[in-house]
């Protein structure tokens, strides 16, 4: 009797507190479980997955624990069995050799299927928008090779429209993450990653670096705002005609480090975003050059071009 | 003169940085002379050098180690206060971003490689050799040559802080971060050196370890008949040999880029910075099993012990053990899922990494079902022993969400994980090795540690350890990342972080409870005159506490898994007893002032390539180039105890 | 593989079941038949697999390097065949004198011993003049390890088996000496069979060498 009310209790407390975790994260201030994107909300769900998988576990070790501890403790005249040399049950372990097998089973397979998912862009009918993103000490430069625009410290994109985003790092590594939008990826050297984010409704979401990259980490925040595709590009044309425009100088210059707040920028050196990749060691990975290359359509060399992979680019 | 002390002092000491180094200083000052005056006021020199400096003696170093150990996890632990005080309130001031980056990252280097480390090698020490019945290790003076090399490792470390500035580049130093372009201070020299040589000394050790387990066994102590805490070791010292090699690398490349010039890991003239990540974390992930089985192993002698029972499922164990170890080599990129392997690499990485949990839960069932119909004693050792159970669980499960690759892009660098590891490590390594403590001290020292003031440690540990790190995983969630030295106000962190920081301040208290339970035990704990304080199942606890320094009087012939218990209940412990007729002159190993020679000789060369200094450098490389040198020529390495010596100890101790 | 297995099957004994005259281990090979040194030699075979180990990193992170050149010199450029080719023929050469000097320590001619090991470390010797030689000439043509990624995996790699060539060619002599004063002893017999062990070692990753860095980087 009284272990099933043990356990009974122990499973419900148990519940509760889970329940409890995921009631609170529905506010706002859980940005995490508040997904603003279908690449987020595709995570959160495999979140969802993996805690109530990994509960069917924890719970019943839990309640096992409780339980022994108190029925088998050493006090004089407690009436419950002592059998100190049963130490073999090959059905009690097949059990618990078995059960974690399912389990990680059942997760390996969503986790397959996703992980392969996430690297296509959303489904969507609408022609996705490239942003390159390049992290320096400590400031995010971000470039539109479509509109020829540059931002720093803040991006806009339109809603409902895949976004892809290209990472590179001008400076130690760093990590690139909009928690609303979906997870985050390295920006390193030398290198050009790819990460598709898409926001549904308009608003500001919060980003910020995840790679530590010395003092002035703390303050490598950036909001990325999502407005309808029109405002967008009111946006853009505002950028375009009221902003002036990043020299080659001007980057040298952005490149120091230092923390700095929003500006925006009407152009930048065309190729900008490939030199930086290639100058780090970009030209050592011609594959990587090659596919960024076609995505950006012209951008920096000639796509496709063989030779582009073994020269260094044109200033 | 005036002006280049000045200069000496403000480039190398930081007196411009004000009180705090001021005072760091005087109290180390201060506490040197006051041992030196302590020492030389007993005339305790030649006890220093002739019973510690110099032994061998395996239970000696695993007291050392213990010692250098539960020093390290102070200092760590105070990198962590000042953590948390900094981090308690939104937009606080308390400390700025080059404080704040130098004290995590010494916070993690430290409670790694300078205390989770020594304080499993502490139990390997005083345990292995005693639960196999052999007199020593395999390679005594090699001992003595890694614990030295660990010594040395974390003082170069460690005074960092006071002489020239602590590295800021976080514990795992990504470059080109930690490169000289990034980092010119001599912190991360300090970092790769203090390391390196530690780390020298931890190959030896694995080795040694594996050698002894293998090669020094008692007749009829079959691999099958061994303790679970042996197991645990040899399973940890193949994880040393096949994993410290990549640690060796990764921090001799970066040590060349910083003082020779090389390009392995910079950003220009064709480095390649992720080389570096891959082979930290070749080391890395096996790294966190090498520290965490041998908690598994103390776990499992205790939980038998304390339930009077027998370990449920020994095969399963030993293969669960071995198991870990194994997997524990293929699932280093979930470290970096998010660096942009392919969705193939990461998949396999993924589902490798969750495939740990299914040893490491079969280990949980099995010692739940040692308890189930057992007899459970809730002393020290247990205590802890039942506390890691709900703990490591839910660090393992977080552990088990946080290896789903697309997850993990919202997880990875953020509050989420930090919860995870420090539940594992905390909850796992250093439960475990407080509970092996609590467990194996009357066999070191002859007496107990007290008993009321160990449980105010453990509800204050405890306590403070959920309200600390539970916050944690909530702020993963609304995206607070690792490593930011301050926070705005207006993203809701602020309650969360002081709630957690009161957590870290109440495991604060419950070490201060340690530290007064030990020295309140030194003179007033339970003296253990049986040598088996616990009704234990092992061959140590048929010898007496604290142990004679040659072990065993006659070495045992083992015929069954617990030996000890079963003659026991047999009646029959007098086998376990020496006869005088059996007595033989025992060999034993010389003590020799090489090994810590060799250590005294590795700090002056890693001090000079510090500062690249080449003269000290050089001088310390030939230093213990003489030192090997002089031991190659060394055939008298080994002394006989004569049979009458053995006799009259065994008498004196009540056993002949 | 054959050692290695007697290394595993080996039962574990107790030195204090072992006396000096035991009669079963009459057909080991000297430097097994003590307890002691038999240990000692495990753990030398533990030891060559953690120097391994850091080799095989170095060999990838070579790999992973080697066409990072930076724009300056590359394999091609820089490395003279008959130059690695001569150093290959005099260590695998070394090699062989060094297996002499073991079998000697075996038979117990204690000349021998002395011959073979002082061939050894003559052989040892020209390699490392001539990779000595080799380096100052890849330095004279500004073939720095600062130069590149390429050229700084590549001399630490090569390099940090010029070390342990160095190393042990002291090492030798030192047994050497120890040999030459105490004759062969369980002691000096392990010693002897230890120091060839490395030296076969340093020979086998010196052919990994050869073929991944020096013939690949002319072929291909």
């Amino acid at each position: 009797m009284d272990r099933g009310k043990s356990r009974l209790r122990s499973f419900l407390l148990t519940l509760g507190a889970a329940s409890a975790l995921f009631l609170s994260g529905c506010s706002p201030d859980y940005i995490v479980l508040n997904p603003a994107g279908p690449v987020a909300r595709e995570e959160m769900y495999l979140m969802i997955l993996s805690t109530v998988l990994i509960l069917a576990v924890v719970v019943p070790v839990f309640a096992l624990l409780i339980f022994i501890v108190w029925r088998y403790r050493d006090r004089p005249g407690n009436p419950a069995a002592y059998r100190p040399e049963w130490a073999e049950s090959r059905v009690l372990e097949l059990v618990w050799w078995g059960i974690p097998i399912a389990i990680v089973g059942v997760l390996g397979f969503y986790t397959a299927k996703t992980t392969f998912a996430l690297t296509e862009p959303p489904e969507s009918n609408v022609q996705p928008l490239t942003i390159q993103v390049t992290s320096l000490d400590w400031k995010w430069l971000f470039m539109y090779p479509d509109k020829g625009i540059a931002t720093v410290n803040y991006c806009e994109i339109p809603t409902g429209v895949p976004v892809q985003f290209e990472l590179t790092a001008d400076a130690p590594m760093n990590s690139f993450w909009v928690p609303q939008l979906g997870g985050q990826e390295y920006t390193m050297p030398g290198m050009a990653m790819r990460l598709w984010l898409q926001a549904d409704q308009p608003g500001t979401y919060y980003g910020h670096g995840a790679n530590f990259t010395g003092e002035g980490f703390a303050h490598m925040s950036f909001d990325v705002v999502a407005k309808s595709p029109s405002e967008f590009a009111q946006w853009v044309n505002q950028i375009k005609t009221s902003s002036s425009g990043l020299t080659l100088a001007g980057y040298q210059e952005l490149k120091k480090p230092g923390v700095m707040g929003t500006v925006s920028y009407s152009s930048y050196p065309p190729g900008l975003f490939e030199d930086t990749v290639w100058v780090n060691g970009g030209r050592y990975f011609p594959d990587m050059m090659h596919m960024d290359r076609q995505a950006n359509g012209g951008a920096g060399a000639a796509p496709g071009d063989p030779n582009a992979m073994c020269s260094p680019p044109m200033r | 003169m005036l002006e280049a002390l000045r200069n000496f002092a403000d480039t190398y000491l930081m007196w411009h940085e004000g009180p705090l180094i001021w005072g760091s200083d005087a109290l180390i000052l201060l506490t040197v002379i006051g041992i030196v005056a302590v020492l030389t006021y007993f005339k305790k020199w030649g006890w220093l050098w002739r019973e510690w400096l110099t032994t061998v003696d395996h239970k000696k170093i695993g007291i050392m180690y213990m010692i250098a150990a539960l020093l390290m996890l102070f200092r760590g632990g105070v990198d962590a206060e000042l953590m948390r005080t900094q981090l308690a309130f939104p937009g606080n001031h308390f400390l700025d971003a080059e404080h704040y980056n130098q004290i995590f990252t010494t916070h993690g280097t430290i409670m790694i490689l300078f205390m989770a480390m020594p304080f499993i090698f502490a139990l390997f020490n005083i345990v292995v050799p005693l639960q196999i019945g052999a007199r020593d290790v395999a390679f005594p003076f090699l001992n003595a040559v890694s614990f030295w090399l660990f010594f040395f490792g974390a003082l170069l470390f460690n005074i960092s802080f006071v002489f020239g500035g602590s590295p800021d580049a976080g514990w795992v130093s990504y470059p080109p971060l930690s490169e000289l372009e990034f980092d010119p201070g001599p912190g991360e020299n300090y970092y790769l050196l203090g390391i390196q040589i530690s780390g020298i000394g931890s190959i030896a050790t694995g080795i040694n370890f594996l050698a002894t387990i293998l090669k020094m066994r008692a007749p009829g102590m079959t691999l099958m008949r061994m303790p679970l805490f042996t197991w645990s070791v040899l399973a940890a010292s193949i994880m040393i040999i096949f994993a410290f090699p990549a640690l060796t690398v990764a921090l001799a490349l970066l040590l060349l880029d910083r003082i020779a010039g090389t390009h392995f890991f910079t950003m220009l003239h064709g480095g390649n910075p992720t080389m570096f990540v891959n082979l930290f974390w070749i080391w890395g992930h096996p790294e966190v099993y090498i520290v965490v089985l041998p908690a598994f192993g103390a776990f499992s002698e205790i939980v038998a012990t304390f339930s009077r029972k027998r370990i449920f499922g020994y095969g399963s164990m030993v293969s669960s053990l071995m198991l870990i170890s194994i997997i524990s080599y293929f699932v280093w990129v979930h470290h970096f899922f998010t660096m942009g392997a392919g969705p193939d690499v990461n998949t396999f990485f993924a589902i490798a990494s969750m495939a740990v949990a299914i040893p490491t839960g079969v280990k949980v069932f099995n010692w739940l079902f040692t308890m189930f119909q057992g007899r459970i004693r809730l002393s020290l050792p247990m205590l802890w022993a039942i506390a890691f159970v709900p703990c490591f669980a839910i660090g393992g499960a977080t552990g088990v969400m946080l290896a789903v690759a697309p997850a993990d892009y919202q997880y990875h660098n953020s509050y989420f994980l930090i919860a995870h590891f420090h539940q594992t490590l905390i909850g796992g390594v250093v439960f475990g090795m407080l509970a092996g403590m609590y467990y194996w001290w009357p066999k070191m020292f002859g007496f107990k540690l007290d008993e009321r003031l160990g449980r105010w440690a453990f509800w204050f540990f405890n306590a403070g350890f959920y309200v600390c790190f539970m916050p944690q995983y909530a702020l993963g969630f609304m995206g607070m990342q690792r490593r930011m030295y301050v926070y705005p106000a207006d993203l809701g962190w602020g309650p969360l972080n002081l709630v957690s920081t009161i957590g870290a301040y109440l495991m604060g208290i419950g070490f201060l409870f340690i530290v007064a339970q030990v020295v309140y035990s030194i003179r007033h704990g339970e003296r253990d005159l049986t040598g088996d304080p616990w009704d234990g199942r092992t061959l140590e606890w048929s010898l007496p506490s604290p142990v004679p320094h040659y072990n065993f009087a006659a070495i045992p012939t083992v015929t069954d898994r617990d030996m000890w218990w079963v003659l026991k209940n047999e009646g029959r412990t007098e086998d376990l007893q020496p006869k005088s007729a059996d007595l033989k002159p025992i060999h034993m190993p010389k003590n020799s002032g090489a090994p810590f020679l060799i250590g005294v000789s590795f700090f002056v060369a890693g001090f000079g390539f510090v500062f690249n200094w080449w003269l000290p450098a050089v001088a310390g490389l030939c230093g213990v180039a003489a030192c090997l040198a002089w031991r190659s020529f060394q055939y008298d390495d080994e002394y006989s105890v004569p049979v009458e010596e053995v006799m009259a100890t065994e008498i004196s101790l009540g056993r002949l | 593989m054959a050692v290695i297995e007697r290394e595993l099957t080996q039962p574990a004994q107790h030195p204090e079941r072992e006396s000096p005259s035991h009669h079963e281990s009459g057909h080991l090979p000297p430097e097994y038949r003590d307890h002691h040194q038999s240990v000692r030699i495990f753990g030398f075979w533990l030891f060559l697999a953690t120097d391994m180990l850091l080799f095989a990193c170095l060999f990838a992170t070579y790999l992973v390097l080697k066409t990072h050149t930076d724009g300056g010199p590359a394999a091609r450029d820089l490395f003279d065949v008959p130059g690695f080719s001569a150093e290959t023929l005099i260590l695998l050469t070394s090699s062989f004198t060094g297996g002499l000097a073991t079998l000697a320590m075996r038979r117990g001619h204690q000349k021998q011993v002395l011959g073979w090991l002082v061939a050894t470390m003559a052989l040892g010797l020209c390699f490392l003049g001539l990779e000595v030689k080799e380096f100052a000439t890849d330095v004279s043509a500004g073939a720095t390890m600062q130069r590149s990624a390429f050229l700084s995996a590549f001399f630490t790699l090569v390099g940090t088996h010029g070390a342990h060539v160095s190393y042990g060619i002291l090492w030798m002599f030192m047994v050497l000496l120890q040999v030459a004063r105490r004759g062969i002893t369980a002691v000096t017999a392990r010693k002897v069979f230890i120091v060839n062990l490395y030296w076969h070692f340093l020979d086998v990753v010196w052919v990994f060498i050869f073929t991944v860095v020096y013939l690949f980087g002319v072929v291909m």
